[in-house]
């Protein structure tokens, strides 16, 4: 969720459970805007917190000029001290796949290892493959994983202008209510891999400066997502149950919305037995 | 919604325990340090302090919003009114995909016997609708005999020692939760499932649970406090009772200790073992006492054949013990390589007025804390346990293999024709002969 409206948006998700210290928010308060200005993004946003077994990791995220596509991420043990995350790369979130399993641990320099069986060539030899990776790289490979398949957006609130940059609707005003009860006025803000997939008759329908992104309901398992009403039928919530812990808030007729992660990082693999 | 409920006024020698209460180490007012405070030290007033737990646990980084909190807050005290409770306290909220469960553990004043009376009910009305069926058709009994089932604890002991009132959102009506049974528990324990929000939604599994989503989530309520319910050792002494035909103290029942010193908030936040379990804990059988359930050999004695298969029989099963009551949590297990609980202080910059947070790392959402001599324990999540590496789901059982014994059972393939011609010409051929050499005995005896 932005900087800027992080006082009131974290009692809107307060719903799941997680609420920051009065501490930690004040702290948050200048140490985001003191980021802004150091890496000179465009705006912070709190993204979350990881929560380790000794310590719990808190994350924010900085956006340049095309919000899907410049990302950066940091994180912080105190709210005050940040370090930047490296860029997640395809290599590097195949040697987290292999290597990290179980919780976070709560310590940057964590080592994880892993030895895997390899088959050597075309022979029945299997040799053993000892893969490693650090936390540090988890940390990347897992926020960026958590942003691909559980981030979400309002239908209207991020418009491609005609260079191909992705940045903020300043006309969108809000879901209405009734629109906002339908699971299909959200998107998901990542590179869209289920829009392609779609007919022509489909894709003719869609407006091509705020649909380019892939809906929700296009989501495999279906029951994903648990949308919900709180604080008296004031706030709409979503909930990845893939990645729980994973709250998005909107509230209708506003252009409040936003996302947080509060968790311990883990991918719910068990989800087509827990529905 | 009913009429809450006048209290009756307080005749004199209520009025004068009353004051004295307050004149003594107890303080009217919950937030100075008088004696050890809980929200089951009050006798007066079953209503807990939420504003005060709240603010402890927004330290701690747990809670549901300040609006949200006081809502909770107004509907508990719509319970305690509508109610004769003895307790109540705020036990935490699980999230579900359609709708979410607030959840309030109270102390009642009355046992629950007509719950009890009724099912006894409906299996007298069933027996008497065998019997009719009986007398009409004679149909052959089975005589299979199923496992016996461990009967549920009694309401006030045990797993049901407390009772749950659930609303969906603070406002709605409260709704009883129906006692546990072990055998819940125990499916509980092999299944994974999510909560949906309704109460009388199925919970489709296997193995199949014996119950709706409401006895769902009572089991996993129950299992939740037995796992995740701490306090500050020395908090609560155990009460022994000497009356006990087994000789061994009973050790269910436990009190506040009225002279706890309160533990120093570092050293609560380092070490586990200044936290103890002050909940029970539930046996593998779904009880928190052990029940043998197996039959007498004097019963089924019937035959002389009976006696020696009784003789035979394996001794008898091994109780279950589980950790007695007030255990410290250093000697908690520790599941899938990770610690079972995350300690710390909540804040490390002024730590002089810090509280004690704890997290569970195997219930994700269960948390407490400790400041002095108050603590207070929550669950906010999704009511599964953590499952490590991954779920897997029982199997269902190997299909019987068919049975193998006797040679009248034992299927034999069918003649072919040809044998059946051989046969028949054997049978013929011997007949011949019979008639043959009959025929030369009565001729013989002729001449």
């Amino acid at each position: 969720m932005d900087a800027d409206s992080l006082h009131y948006s974290l009692e809107l998700v307060a719903g799941s459970g997680n609420i920051l210290n009065t501490e930690h928010r004040t702290a948050l308060q200048t140490s985001l805007l003191i980021l802004r200005k150091n890496y000179k993004f465009n705006r912070v946003l709190f993204w979350g917190k990881i929560m380790g077994i000794k310590e719990d990791y808190f994350i924010a995220q900085g956006r340049g000029d095309d919000e899907l596509k410049d990302k950066k991420n940091l994180y912080s043990f105190n709210c005050m001290d940040w370090f930047l995350l490296p860029p997640a790369t395809i290599p590097m979130i195949e040697e987290v796949s292999k290597a990290a399993t179980g919780r976070f641990m709560g310590d940057a320099s964590h080592v994880y290892e892993n030895t895997i069986l390899k088959k050597v060539g075309d022979e029945d030899e299997v040799e053993e493959e000892l893969v490693k990776t650090t936390e540090e790289h988890r940390l990347a490979v897992t926020i960026h994983l958590i942003d691909d398949e559980s981030s979400v957006i309002p239908r209207g609130a991020f418009i491609k202008n005609p260079h191909g940059f992705v940045q903020v609707n300043r006309c969108f005003e809000g879901l209405t209510e009734s629109q906002a009860a339908k699971l299909d006025s959200f998107l998901h803000f990542r590179d869209p891999k289920t829009l392609k997939k779609k007919s022509l008759l489909e894709l003719s329908e869609l407006n091509q400066t705020i649909d380019f992104l892939d809906l929700l309901t296009d989501d495999v398992p279906k029951g994903m997502w648990s949308l919900q009403f709180e604080n008296a039928n004031k706030v709409l919530i979503l909930r990845c149950l893939l990645w729980l812990g994973m709250t998005f808030y909107h509230v209708p007729m506003t252009p409040q919305h936003g996302y947080i992660y509060i968790g311990d990082g883990v991918r719910n693999l068990d989800l087509s037995f827990m529905l | 919604m009913p009429k809450p409920r006048q209290l009756a006024p307080l005749d004199g020698e209520e009025q004068r325990l009353y004051y004295e209460l307050l004149l003594g180490d107890r303080c009217p007012d919950p937030i100075s340090k008088g004696a050890p405070c809980h929200p089951w030290t009050k006798e007066e007033n079953p209503l807990p302090n939420v504003n005060e737990i709240s603010f402890f646990l927004e330290q701690a980084g747990v809670g549901l919003g300040r609006e949200e909190t006081q809502r909770t807050f107004l509907a508990l005290k719509q319970l305690v009114d509508s109610q004769e409770l003895l307790r109540c306290r705020l036990w935490g909220k699980i999230l579900g995909i359609e709708s979410n469960y607030y959840i309030a553990e109270v102390e009642g004043k009355e046992l629950d016997e007509e719950e009890e009376e009724q099912p006894d009910r409906t299996e007298e009305e069933q027996k008497d609708a065998d019997t009719d069926d009986k007398e009409e058709n004679a149909v052959p009994q089975s005589t299979y005999k199923p496992p016996p089932v461990v009967p549920k604890e009694t309401v006030g002991t045990g797993a049901n020692k407390f009772l749950y009132y659930v609303c969906k959102e603070p406002g709605l009506p409260w709704i009883k939760l129906p006692s546990v049974t072990p055998a819940q528990i125990d499916v509980s324990r092999q299944i994974r499932k999510l909560f949906t929000g309704r109460l009388e939604a199925p919970v489709k599994s296997y193995p199949p649970f014996p119950g709706n989503e409401a006895n769902y989530l009572r089991a996993q309520i129950a299992r939740i406090s037995a796992g995740t319910h701490v306090s500050p050792q020395g908090f609560f002494l155990i009460m022994e009772e000497e009356d006990d035909e087994e000789g061994e103290p009973l050790q269910d029942s436990y009190d506040v200790n009225p002279d706890f010193e309160g533990i120093p908030v570092s050293e609560m936040a380092e070490s586990l073992s200044t936290w103890v379990h002050h909940v029970q804990h539930i046996l593998p059988q779904g009880r928190c006492t052990w029940l043998n359930l197996s039959m007498k050999p004097s019963e089924d004695i019937d035959e002389d054949e009976d006696m020696e298969e009784a003789e035979e029989e394996p001794d008898e099963p091994e109780p279950e013990v589980g950790p007695p009551l007030l255990t410290p949590l250093s000697q908690d297990a520790e599941l899938f390589n990770t610690p079972p609980w995350t300690s710390k202080m909540s804040s490390t910059l002024t730590s002089v007025h810090a509280i004690a947070v704890l997290r569970s790392n195997l219930w994700q959402g269960g948390h407490a804390y400790a400041s002095g001599k108050k603590f207070e324990n929550i669950y906010v999540g999704w009511g599964v346990k953590s499952a490590g590496d991954g779920f897997s789901p029982s199997v269902p059982p190997t299909p019987l293999k068919e049975y193998v014994g006797d040679e009248e059972i034992t299927e034999v393939p069918d003649p072919t024709p040809r044998d059946e011609r051989e046969l028949a010409e054997a049978l013929v051929a011997a007949q011949e002969e019979m008639e043959g050499s009959d025929r030369e005995d009565e001729s013989d005896d002729d001449y």
